[in-house]
Protein backbone atom coordinates (compact mmCIF):
# COMPACT_ATOMS: atom_id res chain seq x y z
CA UNK A 1 0.00 0.00 0.00
CA UNK A 2 2.01 2.79 1.39
CA UNK A 3 4.96 1.88 -0.08
CA UNK A 4 4.57 4.03 -4.04
CA UNK A 5 4.07 7.71 -3.35
CA UNK A 6 3.50 8.85 0.25
CA UNK A 7 0.12 11.05 0.25
CA UNK A 8 -1.15 13.33 2.36
CA UNK A 9 -3.38 11.86 5.39
CA UNK A 10 -7.08 13.02 5.22
CA UNK A 11 -6.99 14.67 8.79
CA UNK A 12 -4.04 15.07 10.99
CA UNK A 13 -3.94 12.88 14.45
CA UNK A 14 -6.39 10.30 12.87
CA UNK A 15 -3.35 7.64 12.27
CA UNK A 16 0.24 7.19 12.25
CA UNK A 17 1.79 8.67 9.19
CA UNK A 18 3.95 8.32 6.94
CA UNK A 19 4.81 4.87 9.03
CA UNK A 20 6.26 1.64 8.12
CA UNK A 21 3.30 -0.10 10.23
CA UNK A 22 0.76 2.75 10.61
CA UNK A 23 -2.12 2.10 13.25
CA UNK A 24 -5.01 4.52 13.82
CA UNK A 25 -5.10 6.49 17.04
CA UNK A 26 -7.18 6.69 19.83
CA UNK A 27 -6.88 7.92 23.60
CA UNK A 28 -7.44 5.92 26.50
CA UNK A 29 -9.01 7.45 29.77
CA UNK A 30 -6.26 7.22 32.84
CA UNK A 31 -9.59 7.17 35.15
CA UNK A 32 -11.33 4.44 34.23
CA UNK A 33 -9.49 3.16 30.97
CA UNK A 34 -12.47 3.57 28.26
CA UNK A 35 -11.04 4.00 24.91
CA UNK A 36 -11.95 5.94 21.73
CA UNK A 37 -11.24 6.69 18.09
CA UNK A 38 -10.61 9.84 17.35
CA UNK A 39 -9.01 10.37 19.98
CA UNK A 40 -10.74 12.66 22.52
CA UNK A 41 -9.61 15.56 25.59
CA UNK A 42 -12.21 13.89 27.80
CA UNK A 43 -13.70 10.62 28.39
CA UNK A 44 -17.51 10.24 27.08
CA UNK A 45 -17.97 7.28 29.94
CA UNK A 46 -16.69 8.88 33.08
CA UNK A 47 -16.09 12.49 32.01
CA UNK A 48 -12.93 12.40 33.32
CA UNK A 49 -10.29 15.24 31.38
CA UNK A 50 -6.84 13.03 32.05
CA UNK A 51 -7.12 10.99 28.92
CA UNK A 52 -3.80 9.77 26.98
CA UNK A 53 -2.78 9.03 23.50
CA UNK A 54 -3.21 4.96 22.96
CA UNK A 55 -1.27 3.60 19.26
CA UNK A 56 -5.24 1.56 18.03
CA UNK A 57 -4.02 -2.69 16.95
CA UNK A 58 -4.26 -2.73 13.75
CA UNK A 59 -5.82 -6.12 13.58
CA UNK A 60 -9.18 -6.83 14.73
CA UNK A 61 -12.58 -8.67 13.80
CA UNK A 62 -15.99 -7.45 11.86
CA UNK A 63 -18.67 -6.20 14.04
CA UNK A 64 -21.06 -5.54 11.45
CA UNK A 65 -20.87 -4.02 7.78
CA UNK A 66 -23.02 -3.11 5.07
CA UNK A 67 -21.74 -2.06 1.24
CA UNK A 68 -22.43 1.71 0.50
CA UNK A 69 -24.14 0.88 -2.59
CA UNK A 70 -25.57 4.73 -4.00
CA UNK A 71 -23.24 7.33 -4.28
CA UNK A 72 -22.87 9.90 -1.01
CA UNK A 73 -23.80 13.64 -1.54
CA UNK A 74 -20.73 16.03 -2.01
CA UNK A 75 -20.27 17.67 -0.32
CA UNK A 76 -19.06 16.51 2.24
CA UNK A 77 -18.02 13.40 0.55
CA UNK A 78 -14.68 14.05 -1.34
CA UNK A 79 -14.48 10.82 -3.62
CA UNK A 80 -15.61 9.90 -6.85
CA UNK A 81 -19.47 10.12 -6.56
CA UNK A 82 -20.70 10.45 -10.08
CA UNK A 83 -22.94 8.01 -11.58
CA UNK A 84 -21.14 6.68 -14.18
CA UNK A 85 -17.79 6.66 -12.31
CA UNK A 86 -18.80 5.71 -8.63
CA UNK A 87 -18.22 2.37 -7.03
CA UNK A 88 -19.70 1.09 -4.11
CA UNK A 89 -17.36 0.64 -1.03
CA UNK A 90 -17.54 -1.47 1.83
CA UNK A 91 -18.48 0.43 5.47
CA UNK A 92 -18.05 -1.39 8.95
CA UNK A 93 -17.06 -1.72 12.49
CA UNK A 94 -14.06 -3.54 13.31
CA UNK A 95 -13.79 -4.43 16.70
CA UNK A 96 -9.87 -3.82 17.86
CA UNK A 97 -9.73 -6.72 20.96
CA UNK A 98 -9.61 -5.13 24.44
CA UNK A 99 -9.79 -1.47 22.84
CA UNK A 100 -13.13 -0.27 21.10
CA UNK A 101 -14.84 -0.92 17.98
CA UNK A 102 -14.07 1.21 14.85
CA UNK A 103 -15.46 2.64 11.97
CA UNK A 104 -14.31 2.31 9.14
CA UNK A 105 -14.20 1.94 5.33
CA UNK A 106 -13.76 -1.58 4.24
CA UNK A 107 -11.28 -2.25 0.98
CA UNK A 108 -14.16 -5.15 -0.18
CA UNK A 109 -17.68 -4.17 -1.58
CA UNK A 110 -18.76 -7.98 -1.93
CA UNK A 111 -21.28 -9.19 0.14
CA UNK A 112 -20.83 -12.35 -0.60
CA UNK A 113 -17.24 -12.23 1.53
CA UNK A 114 -18.46 -10.24 4.32
CA UNK A 115 -19.32 -11.88 7.80
CA UNK A 116 -19.22 -10.67 11.34
CA UNK A 117 -16.65 -12.24 13.17
CA UNK A 118 -13.97 -12.23 10.38
CA UNK A 119 -10.17 -10.70 11.01
CA UNK A 120 -9.66 -7.85 9.52
CA UNK A 121 -5.94 -5.54 9.33
CA UNK A 122 -5.83 -1.91 8.74
CA UNK A 123 -4.35 -0.46 5.77
CA UNK A 124 -3.67 3.18 4.50
CA UNK A 125 -4.58 3.59 1.02
CA UNK A 126 -4.89 6.13 -1.64
CA UNK A 127 -8.12 7.64 -1.62
CA UNK A 128 -8.59 10.93 -3.10
CA UNK A 129 -6.82 14.06 -5.20
CA UNK A 130 -6.91 17.29 -3.32
CA UNK A 131 -6.99 20.55 -4.93
CA UNK A 132 -3.60 20.68 -5.01
CA UNK A 133 -3.08 17.73 -6.45
CA UNK A 134 -1.68 15.56 -3.73
CA UNK A 135 -2.96 12.23 -3.48
CA UNK A 136 -4.62 12.21 0.07
CA UNK A 137 -4.64 8.40 1.58
CA UNK A 138 -7.35 7.45 4.47
CA UNK A 139 -7.68 4.30 6.21
CA UNK A 140 -9.30 1.19 5.96
CA UNK A 141 -9.74 -2.33 7.19
CA UNK A 142 -9.42 -5.58 4.66
CA UNK A 143 -10.48 -9.18 5.36
CA UNK A 144 -6.63 -11.04 6.89
CA UNK A 145 -8.67 -14.73 5.70
CA UNK A 146 -8.75 -15.86 1.99
CA UNK A 147 -7.46 -12.75 0.90
CA UNK A 148 -7.48 -14.60 -3.11
CA UNK A 149 -10.91 -14.66 -2.71
CA UNK A 150 -12.04 -11.10 -1.25
CA UNK A 151 -11.47 -9.35 -4.61
CA UNK A 152 -10.55 -5.85 -3.63
CA UNK A 153 -12.73 -3.48 -5.99
CA UNK A 154 -12.63 -0.86 -4.48
CA UNK A 155 -9.65 0.96 -6.56
CA UNK B 1 -51.24 12.77 40.39
CA UNK B 2 -53.74 15.06 37.65
CA UNK B 3 -54.74 12.86 35.20
CA UNK B 4 -54.14 14.41 31.33
CA UNK B 5 -56.66 13.20 28.34
CA UNK B 6 -56.80 13.71 24.80
CA UNK B 7 -59.86 15.12 23.97
CA UNK B 8 -58.63 16.83 20.18
CA UNK B 9 -57.19 15.66 17.02
CA UNK B 10 -55.64 16.88 14.26
CA UNK B 11 -53.66 16.20 11.10
CA UNK B 12 -52.87 17.00 7.90
CA UNK B 13 -52.12 14.56 5.10
CA UNK B 14 -48.54 13.22 5.06
CA UNK B 15 -46.78 13.50 1.88
CA UNK B 16 -45.83 15.85 -0.64
CA UNK B 17 -48.62 18.83 -1.04
CA UNK B 18 -47.07 20.90 -3.51
CA UNK B 19 -48.06 24.79 -2.89
CA UNK B 20 -48.01 24.30 0.56
CA UNK B 21 -45.20 24.71 3.04
CA UNK B 22 -44.99 22.46 6.40
CA UNK B 23 -45.86 25.41 8.24
CA UNK B 24 -49.26 25.93 6.42
CA UNK B 25 -49.73 22.08 7.38
CA UNK B 26 -49.24 22.61 10.46
CA UNK B 27 -51.86 25.25 10.97
CA UNK B 28 -54.32 23.16 9.44
CA UNK B 29 -53.47 20.27 11.90
CA UNK B 30 -54.32 22.77 14.85
CA UNK B 31 -57.40 23.62 13.01
CA UNK B 32 -58.95 20.35 12.51
CA UNK B 33 -57.70 19.28 15.98
CA UNK B 34 -59.83 22.63 17.38
CA UNK B 35 -62.75 21.69 15.31
CA UNK B 36 -62.57 18.10 16.63
CA UNK B 37 -62.35 18.96 19.84
CA UNK B 38 -65.03 21.15 19.52
CA UNK B 39 -63.13 24.11 20.75
CA UNK B 40 -62.07 27.87 19.43
CA UNK B 41 -58.39 28.49 19.88
CA UNK B 42 -59.11 31.56 22.41
CA UNK B 43 -60.15 28.43 25.03
CA UNK B 44 -56.53 27.28 24.74
CA UNK B 45 -54.67 28.32 27.05
CA UNK B 46 -51.10 27.10 26.30
CA UNK B 47 -49.37 25.43 23.22
CA UNK B 48 -45.97 23.81 22.73
CA UNK B 49 -44.96 22.98 19.44
CA UNK B 50 -42.07 22.43 17.10
CA UNK B 51 -40.29 21.88 13.61
CA UNK B 52 -37.13 20.64 12.10
CA UNK B 53 -37.07 22.13 9.09
CA UNK B 54 -40.82 23.86 8.04
CA UNK B 55 -40.74 27.50 10.74
CA UNK B 56 -40.92 28.49 14.45
CA UNK B 57 -44.56 27.09 15.26
CA UNK B 58 -44.95 29.93 17.91
CA UNK B 59 -45.44 32.42 15.36
CA UNK B 60 -48.82 30.65 13.86
CA UNK B 61 -50.56 32.54 16.78
CA UNK B 62 -50.26 35.42 14.24
CA UNK B 63 -52.46 32.88 12.49
CA UNK B 64 -54.68 31.38 14.82
CA UNK B 65 -55.12 34.69 16.91
CA UNK B 66 -53.18 36.34 19.31
CA UNK B 67 -54.16 35.37 22.56
CA UNK B 68 -51.47 35.86 24.57
CA UNK B 69 -50.90 32.40 25.61
CA UNK B 70 -47.56 30.70 26.79
CA UNK B 71 -46.57 29.13 23.05
CA UNK B 72 -43.43 27.01 24.07
CA UNK B 73 -41.01 26.17 20.60
CA UNK B 74 -39.10 22.69 21.11
CA UNK B 75 -36.56 21.41 19.11
CA UNK B 76 -35.82 17.59 20.02
CA UNK B 77 -34.95 16.02 16.97
CA UNK B 78 -36.45 13.13 16.18
CA UNK B 79 -38.43 13.29 19.10
CA UNK B 80 -39.80 16.60 19.16
CA UNK B 81 -43.34 15.97 18.95
CA UNK B 82 -43.22 13.33 21.81
CA UNK B 83 -41.50 15.61 23.91
CA UNK B 84 -44.04 18.40 23.12
CA UNK B 85 -46.53 16.29 24.62
CA UNK B 86 -44.41 15.24 27.19
CA UNK B 87 -44.40 19.23 28.33
CA UNK B 88 -48.07 19.66 28.13
CA UNK B 89 -48.86 16.75 30.04
CA UNK B 90 -46.71 17.74 32.84
CA UNK B 91 -48.37 21.72 32.18
CA UNK B 92 -51.62 20.26 32.80
CA UNK B 93 -50.03 17.71 35.81
CA UNK B 94 -48.42 21.33 37.70
CA UNK B 95 -52.06 22.66 37.85
CA UNK B 96 -50.84 25.58 36.01
CA UNK B 97 -53.05 25.62 32.77
CA UNK B 98 -56.21 22.92 32.07
CA UNK B 99 -56.28 22.77 28.27
CA UNK B 100 -53.26 23.56 25.88
CA UNK B 101 -52.46 22.70 22.16
CA UNK B 102 -49.68 20.57 21.13
CA UNK B 103 -48.52 20.47 17.27
CA UNK B 104 -45.78 19.42 14.74
CA UNK B 105 -45.06 19.64 11.05
CA UNK B 106 -42.58 19.98 8.67
CA UNK B 107 -41.44 20.31 5.50
CA UNK B 108 -38.12 18.71 4.19
CA UNK B 109 -36.04 18.51 0.95
CA UNK B 110 -36.54 15.30 -0.88
CA UNK B 111 -33.24 12.57 -0.47
CA UNK B 112 -32.05 11.27 2.35
CA UNK B 113 -31.93 13.51 5.42
CA UNK B 114 -28.26 15.46 5.24
CA UNK B 115 -26.71 16.50 8.23
CA UNK B 116 -23.85 18.12 8.88
CA UNK B 117 -21.59 16.49 11.11
CA UNK B 118 -19.13 19.22 11.90
CA UNK B 119 -22.49 20.64 13.81
CA UNK B 120 -22.65 16.58 15.64
CA UNK B 121 -18.67 17.71 16.34
CA UNK B 122 -16.80 15.40 14.28
CA UNK B 123 -14.33 16.16 12.23
CA UNK B 124 -14.58 16.60 8.84
CA UNK B 125 -12.61 13.82 7.04
CA UNK B 126 -15.72 11.66 8.52
CA UNK B 127 -18.04 12.63 5.78
CA UNK B 128 -15.34 13.53 3.41
CA UNK B 129 -14.64 9.45 3.33
CA UNK B 130 -18.28 8.17 3.13
CA UNK B 131 -19.34 7.41 6.27
CA UNK B 132 -21.84 9.52 8.68
CA UNK B 133 -24.68 8.50 6.10
CA UNK B 134 -27.56 7.65 8.56
CA UNK B 135 -28.81 4.71 6.10
CA UNK B 136 -25.16 3.29 6.48
CA UNK B 137 -26.11 2.82 10.27
CA UNK B 138 -29.56 1.38 9.92
CA UNK B 139 -27.63 -0.98 7.86
CA UNK B 140 -24.97 -1.82 10.31
CA UNK B 141 -27.55 -1.93 13.05
CA UNK B 142 -29.64 -4.28 11.76
CA UNK B 143 -27.11 -6.41 10.22
CA UNK B 144 -25.47 -7.23 13.69
CA UNK B 145 -29.01 -7.44 15.16
CA UNK B 146 -29.96 -9.99 12.46
CA UNK B 147 -26.53 -12.07 12.80
CA UNK B 148 -27.09 -11.99 16.88
CA UNK B 149 -31.52 -13.48 16.76
CA UNK B 150 -31.17 -15.15 13.72
CA UNK B 151 -33.45 -13.24 11.63
CA UNK B 152 -33.20 -13.47 7.75
CA UNK B 153 -34.01 -10.91 5.19
CA UNK B 154 -37.78 -12.27 4.84
CA UNK B 155 -38.83 -10.25 7.64
CA UNK B 156 -36.99 -7.14 6.48
CA UNK B 157 -39.37 -7.94 3.32
CA UNK B 158 -42.85 -8.48 5.56
CA UNK B 159 -42.43 -5.22 7.72
CA UNK B 160 -42.37 -3.21 4.57
CA UNK B 161 -44.96 -4.94 2.94
CA UNK B 162 -47.49 -4.56 5.97
CA UNK B 163 -46.62 -0.41 5.79
CA UNK B 164 -48.01 -0.48 2.33
CA UNK B 165 -50.98 -2.57 2.55
CA UNK B 166 -51.47 0.02 5.75
CA UNK B 167 -51.07 2.73 4.24
CA UNK B 168 -53.56 1.82 1.15
CA UNK B 169 -56.19 1.63 3.92
CA UNK B 170 -55.43 5.56 4.88
CA UNK B 171 -56.26 8.49 3.68
CA UNK B 172 -53.92 10.30 5.27
CA UNK B 173 -51.05 8.46 4.16
CA UNK B 174 -48.37 9.13 1.35
CA UNK B 175 -47.65 5.65 0.13
CA UNK B 176 -51.27 4.75 -0.56
CA UNK B 177 -50.69 1.26 -3.15
CA UNK B 178 -49.82 -1.54 -1.47
CA UNK B 179 -46.61 -3.79 -2.93
CA UNK B 180 -45.77 -7.52 -3.43
CA UNK B 181 -43.16 -8.96 -1.70
CA UNK B 182 -41.32 -9.59 -4.64
CA UNK B 183 -41.40 -5.91 -5.46
CA UNK B 184 -40.01 -4.94 -2.25
CA UNK B 185 -37.46 -7.63 -2.31
CA UNK B 186 -36.91 -7.01 -5.53
CA UNK B 187 -36.24 -2.82 -5.58
CA UNK B 188 -32.56 -1.20 -5.73
CA UNK B 189 -30.39 -2.09 -2.65
CA UNK B 190 -29.28 0.81 -1.50
CA UNK B 191 -27.14 -0.55 2.05
CA UNK B 192 -27.71 -4.22 2.51
CA UNK B 193 -29.17 -5.97 4.14
CA UNK B 194 -31.49 -3.01 3.10
CA UNK B 195 -33.48 -2.11 -0.27
CA UNK B 196 -34.95 1.02 -1.52
CA UNK B 197 -38.61 0.52 -0.31
CA UNK B 198 -37.82 -0.59 2.86
CA UNK B 199 -37.21 3.06 3.93
CA UNK B 200 -39.15 5.88 4.57
CA UNK B 201 -38.36 9.11 3.31
CA UNK B 202 -38.37 12.72 4.66
CA UNK B 203 -41.68 13.92 3.84
CA UNK B 204 -44.27 16.64 4.44
CA UNK B 205 -47.38 17.12 7.22
CA UNK B 206 -48.68 18.57 10.24
CA UNK B 207 -50.40 16.88 13.19
CA UNK B 208 -52.05 18.27 16.18
CA UNK B 209 -54.17 17.71 19.59
CA UNK B 210 -55.97 19.08 22.07
CA UNK B 211 -54.82 18.06 25.81
CA UNK B 212 -56.86 18.84 29.02
CA UNK B 213 -57.47 17.78 32.65
CA UNK B 214 -58.88 14.48 32.49
CA UNK B 215 -61.16 15.50 35.23
CA UNK B 216 -62.74 18.29 32.78
CA UNK B 217 -62.69 16.42 29.33
CA UNK B 218 -66.35 16.30 29.69
CA UNK B 219 -67.04 19.96 30.14
CA UNK B 220 -64.56 20.97 27.46
CA UNK B 221 -65.61 18.26 24.70
CA UNK B 222 -67.98 15.30 23.71
CA UNK B 223 -65.03 13.36 22.03
CA UNK B 224 -64.93 10.33 24.19
CA UNK B 225 -61.08 11.18 26.29
CA UNK B 226 -58.15 9.08 25.91
CA UNK B 227 -55.94 9.18 28.89
CA UNK B 228 -52.25 9.61 28.64
CA UNK B 229 -50.67 6.76 30.75
CA UNK B 230 -47.39 7.36 30.29
CA UNK B 231 -45.17 10.27 28.47
CA UNK B 232 -41.74 9.31 28.70
CA UNK B 233 -38.38 10.48 27.05
CA UNK B 234 -34.97 8.69 27.33
CA UNK B 235 -31.42 9.83 26.34
CA UNK B 236 -28.53 7.18 25.40
CA UNK B 237 -26.50 5.89 27.96
CA UNK B 238 -22.89 5.13 27.38
CA UNK B 239 -22.42 2.04 25.02
CA UNK B 240 -25.57 2.54 23.42
CA UNK B 241 -25.14 2.24 19.68
CA UNK B 242 -26.19 5.17 17.59
CA UNK B 243 -25.73 6.99 14.42
CA UNK B 244 -22.48 8.97 13.53
CA UNK B 245 -20.50 6.95 16.22
CA UNK B 246 -16.65 6.66 14.50
CA UNK B 247 -15.86 4.42 17.43
CA UNK B 248 -18.12 2.19 19.75
CA UNK B 249 -17.30 0.96 23.02
CA UNK B 250 -17.24 -2.98 22.85
CA UNK B 251 -19.30 -3.28 25.58
CA UNK B 252 -23.03 -2.79 24.76
CA UNK B 253 -26.07 -1.06 26.92
CA UNK B 254 -29.82 -1.28 26.02
CA UNK B 255 -30.97 1.49 23.79
CA UNK B 256 -32.57 4.09 24.96
CA UNK B 257 -36.08 2.69 24.05
CA UNK B 258 -35.02 0.18 26.01
CA UNK B 259 -34.77 2.40 28.89
CA UNK B 260 -38.03 4.35 27.98
CA UNK B 261 -40.45 1.51 27.37
CA UNK B 262 -39.36 0.37 31.09
CA UNK B 263 -40.09 3.65 32.52
CA UNK B 264 -43.62 3.98 30.48
CA UNK B 265 -44.65 0.46 31.46
CA UNK B 266 -44.03 1.32 35.54
CA UNK B 267 -44.94 4.99 34.94
CA UNK B 268 -48.32 3.42 33.33
CA UNK B 269 -48.93 0.66 35.78
CA UNK B 270 -49.23 -1.69 33.28
CA UNK B 271 -47.21 -4.04 30.70
CA UNK B 272 -46.32 -5.46 27.46
CA UNK B 273 -49.51 -7.84 27.57
CA UNK B 274 -51.99 -5.51 28.23
CA UNK B 275 -50.71 -3.45 24.95
CA UNK B 276 -53.89 -4.16 22.23
CA UNK B 277 -52.08 -1.76 19.91
CA UNK B 278 -48.79 -0.18 19.22
CA UNK B 279 -46.84 2.38 16.82
CA UNK B 280 -42.96 2.15 17.33
CA UNK B 281 -40.42 3.75 14.90
CA UNK B 282 -39.86 2.51 11.33
CA UNK B 283 -37.38 4.07 9.96
CA UNK B 284 -36.78 1.47 7.68
CA UNK B 285 -38.07 -2.13 8.35
CA UNK B 286 -35.40 -3.06 10.44
CA UNK B 287 -35.97 -0.82 13.11
CA UNK B 288 -39.43 -1.70 13.15
CA UNK B 289 -38.01 -5.46 13.82
CA UNK B 290 -36.04 -4.25 16.36
CA UNK B 291 -38.32 -1.66 18.22
CA UNK B 292 -40.72 -4.54 18.58
CA UNK B 293 -38.55 -6.30 21.39
CA UNK B 294 -37.14 -3.21 22.72
CA UNK B 295 -40.37 -2.10 23.66
CA UNK B 296 -40.90 -5.48 25.29
CA UNK B 297 -43.77 -6.12 22.50
CA UNK B 298 -41.73 -9.61 21.76
CA UNK B 299 -38.90 -11.22 22.66
CA UNK B 300 -35.24 -10.90 20.93
CA UNK B 301 -35.57 -13.03 17.56
CA UNK B 302 -39.34 -13.74 17.80
CA UNK B 303 -39.98 -11.48 15.21
CA UNK B 304 -39.44 -13.17 11.91
CA UNK B 305 -42.06 -15.93 13.44
CA UNK B 306 -44.43 -13.14 14.35
CA UNK B 307 -43.93 -11.74 11.36
CA UNK B 308 -45.14 -14.77 9.05
CA UNK B 309 -48.00 -15.62 10.92
CA UNK B 310 -49.05 -11.95 10.69
CA UNK B 311 -49.45 -11.09 14.31
CA UNK B 312 -48.38 -7.52 13.65
CA UNK B 313 -51.16 -7.45 11.18
CA UNK B 314 -54.29 -5.27 11.39
CA UNK B 315 -56.39 -8.31 12.12
CA UNK B 316 -53.16 -10.14 14.32
CA UNK B 317 -52.74 -10.40 17.95
CA UNK B 318 -51.30 -7.33 18.23
CA UNK B 319 -51.53 -4.75 15.31
CA UNK B 320 -48.47 -2.52 15.11
CA UNK B 321 -48.46 0.59 12.64
CA UNK B 322 -51.70 0.24 11.79
CA UNK B 323 -51.33 3.58 9.86
CA UNK B 324 -48.43 2.57 7.53
CA UNK B 325 -45.82 4.06 10.13
CA UNK B 326 -42.89 6.21 8.89
CA UNK B 327 -42.54 3.59 6.03
CA UNK B 328 -45.85 4.47 4.25
CA UNK B 329 -46.28 8.18 5.44
CA UNK B 330 -42.97 9.22 5.45
CA UNK B 331 -41.34 11.38 8.04
CA UNK B 332 -42.04 15.23 8.59
CA UNK B 333 -39.98 15.13 11.81
CA UNK B 334 -41.39 17.72 13.98
CA UNK B 335 -45.28 15.76 12.99
CA UNK B 336 -44.03 11.86 13.21
CA UNK B 337 -44.26 11.44 16.70
CA UNK B 338 -47.61 12.99 17.06
CA UNK B 339 -49.20 11.11 13.89
CA UNK B 340 -48.41 7.82 15.73
CA UNK B 341 -50.78 9.75 18.61
CA UNK B 342 -53.23 10.61 16.29
CA UNK B 343 -53.74 7.14 15.11
CA UNK B 344 -53.96 5.42 18.50
CA UNK B 345 -56.68 8.27 19.30
CA UNK B 346 -58.21 7.47 16.23
CA UNK B 347 -58.39 3.60 17.05
CA UNK B 348 -59.22 4.08 20.87
CA UNK B 349 -62.21 6.07 19.46
CA UNK B 350 -63.50 3.07 16.95
CA UNK B 351 -63.06 5.89 14.08
CA UNK B 352 -60.22 4.29 12.28
CA UNK B 353 -62.47 3.45 9.28
CA UNK B 354 -61.12 0.71 6.77
CA UNK B 355 -58.07 0.41 9.36
CA UNK B 356 -60.35 0.01 12.19
CA UNK B 357 -58.48 -3.07 14.84
CA UNK B 358 -61.49 -5.05 15.60
CA UNK B 359 -61.98 -6.31 19.82
CA UNK B 360 -62.94 -2.41 20.79
CA UNK B 361 -58.53 -1.67 21.48
CA UNK B 362 -58.21 -0.03 24.87
CA UNK B 363 -54.46 0.56 25.36
CA UNK B 364 -52.41 1.88 22.32
CA UNK B 365 -48.20 2.43 22.90
CA UNK B 366 -46.40 4.99 20.41
CA UNK B 367 -42.39 5.05 20.35
CA UNK B 368 -40.42 7.60 18.56
CA UNK B 369 -36.59 7.19 18.23
CA UNK B 370 -33.52 9.29 16.53
CA UNK B 371 -30.88 10.87 16.51
CA UNK B 372 -28.59 11.60 18.79
CA UNK B 373 -30.29 9.01 20.36
CA UNK B 374 -33.79 9.88 21.91
CA UNK B 375 -36.10 7.53 22.82
CA UNK B 376 -40.17 9.05 23.54
CA UNK B 377 -42.22 6.84 24.46
CA UNK B 378 -46.77 7.41 25.49
CA UNK B 379 -49.15 4.40 26.72
CA UNK B 380 -52.69 5.93 25.71
CA UNK B 381 -55.67 4.29 27.64
CA UNK B 382 -59.60 4.38 27.33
Amino acid sequence: MGESKQGVAIAEGLFTWPAADPCLIGSKCRQCGEVKFPQQSSCSKCCSEEVEQLPLARRGTLWTWTIQAFPPKSPPYAGVNTADEFVPFGVGYVELPGQVCVESRLTVNDPAVLRIGMAMELVIEPFCIDKQGNEVVSFAFRPLEDRAASVEKSK
Amino acid sequence: MTDVAIIGIGIHPFGRTPGMTGYQQGIVAVRRALEDAGIEWRDIQFAYGGSHDGGNADTMVDKLGLTGIQFINVANGCATGGSSLISAVNAIRSGQYDIGMVVGFDSHPRGAFAFDTKAWGLGNWYGKVGLGLTTQFFAMKIRRYMDEHGISDDALVRVAMKAYRNGARNPNAWRREEMSYEQIAGSQMLNPPLRKFMFCSPSEGGAALVVCNAARAKQYSANKPVRIAASILRSRRYGSFEVFSPSQPIQQADSPTVQASKAAYESAGIGPGDVDIAQVQDTESGAEIMHMAENHLCAHGEQEKWLREGVTQIDGRLPINTDGGCIANGEPIGASGLRQVYEVCLQLRGAAGARQVAGNPKVGYCQVYGAPGISAVQILAL
